[in-house]
């Protein structure tokens, strides 16, 4: 039984190592596509918590969105749009930018720290502990019904709002 | 454990967080502005989903939380790299710093 708590553990620091090892890349690699991978990296670590978080179904779609749709789509974005040599002569723009950036992030993070540690949590007494996809889906189609529709509306204004922005931008077709 | 515990979450995602507004700072396009935000969404739905574990009494609110950031997230990095497109194609460069036609 033990054995089975220590590789628990050991399967959510892996996922942990994942996280910030992609993140690092992300954050500070030379090319942009190396960024990419190290966001799908670090996303495919997220999913990983969400199933330690009890939500396989998240996990997936977290996989199947993130790792499957977003990232592809900026690798797109990255591979029609500049050359490399573009991207890469301010990459690593100026000390004054990195000393900025990691203030602003280092501040927020103390803050923050600071209230996780001094919050206490208390739990919720009743309720229920049932995380299946049926529950979710009874819950998404009668109570959360409203959001569900806006966002099918938001998602299809966006792809068309998409075109139509790509379209403007090719030559000679500029308003 | 770690692995059963909510400030371990937590701080995970403000790690995640942190990342996204360093990054967003320091990368000089507009792409790697856009993948930063991307890890500033997911910290925030981690926390959604780590609230939703351990505190909330509802286990569904939470993970539809978590699938409407997805949502969003993906419908925002199309319009996204859309824009990016077109600016690259008006500009010849993702350099926000370039990009000042509206500024003066």
């Amino acid at each position: 039984m033990i054995g089975y708590r220590l590789l628990t553990e050991a399967v959510f620091v892996i996922f942990i190592i994942f996280i910030f090892s992609g993140g690092l890349v992300a954050v500070s690699a030379r090319y942009l596509m190396n960024a990419v991978l190290g966001l799908a990296l670090s996303l495919l670590g997220v999913a990983g918590l969400y199933f330690q978080l009890g939500s396989p179904f998240l996990a997936l779609m977290q996989t199947l969105i993130y790792v499957g749709a977003v990232c592809v789509i900026i690798a797109f974005g990255i591979m029609v749009g500049p050359k490399p040599k573009h991207v890469e002569e301010k990459r690593l723009m100026g000390r004054r930018n990195i000393i900025l950036a990691s203030s602003a992030a280092a501040s927020g993070f103390i803050l923050f720290l600071v209230t996780i540690i001094d919050a206490a949590w208390i739990p919720a007494r009743s309720g229920t502990r049932d995380f299946s996809v049926t529950f979710l889906g009874e819950n998404l189609l009668n109570q959360f019904c409203l959001p569900f529709e806006l966002i099918s509306l938001l998602l299809l204004t966006a792809i068309v709002g998409a075109l139509i922005i790509a379209n403007i931008g090719r030559e000679g077709n500029s308003p | 454990m770690i692995s059963d515990n909510l400030s371990t979450y937590l701080i995970i995602s403000l790690l995640l967080f942190c990342l996204g507004i360093y990054g967003m700072i320091r990368h000089r396009s507009f792409i790697g502005m856009l993948i930063s935000s991307e890890f500033i969404l997911n910290g925030a739905s981690l926390n959604f989903m780590a609230f939703n574990r351990f505190v909330a009494p509802n286990p569904a609110v939470g993970q539809i939380f978590a699938l409407f950031i997805m949502g969003l997230a993906a419908a925002e990095s199309a319009v996204i790299v859309s824009i990016v497109l077109m600016v690259y194609n008006r500009y010849r460069s993702i350099d926000p710093d370039k990009v000042h036609d509206l500024k003066h």
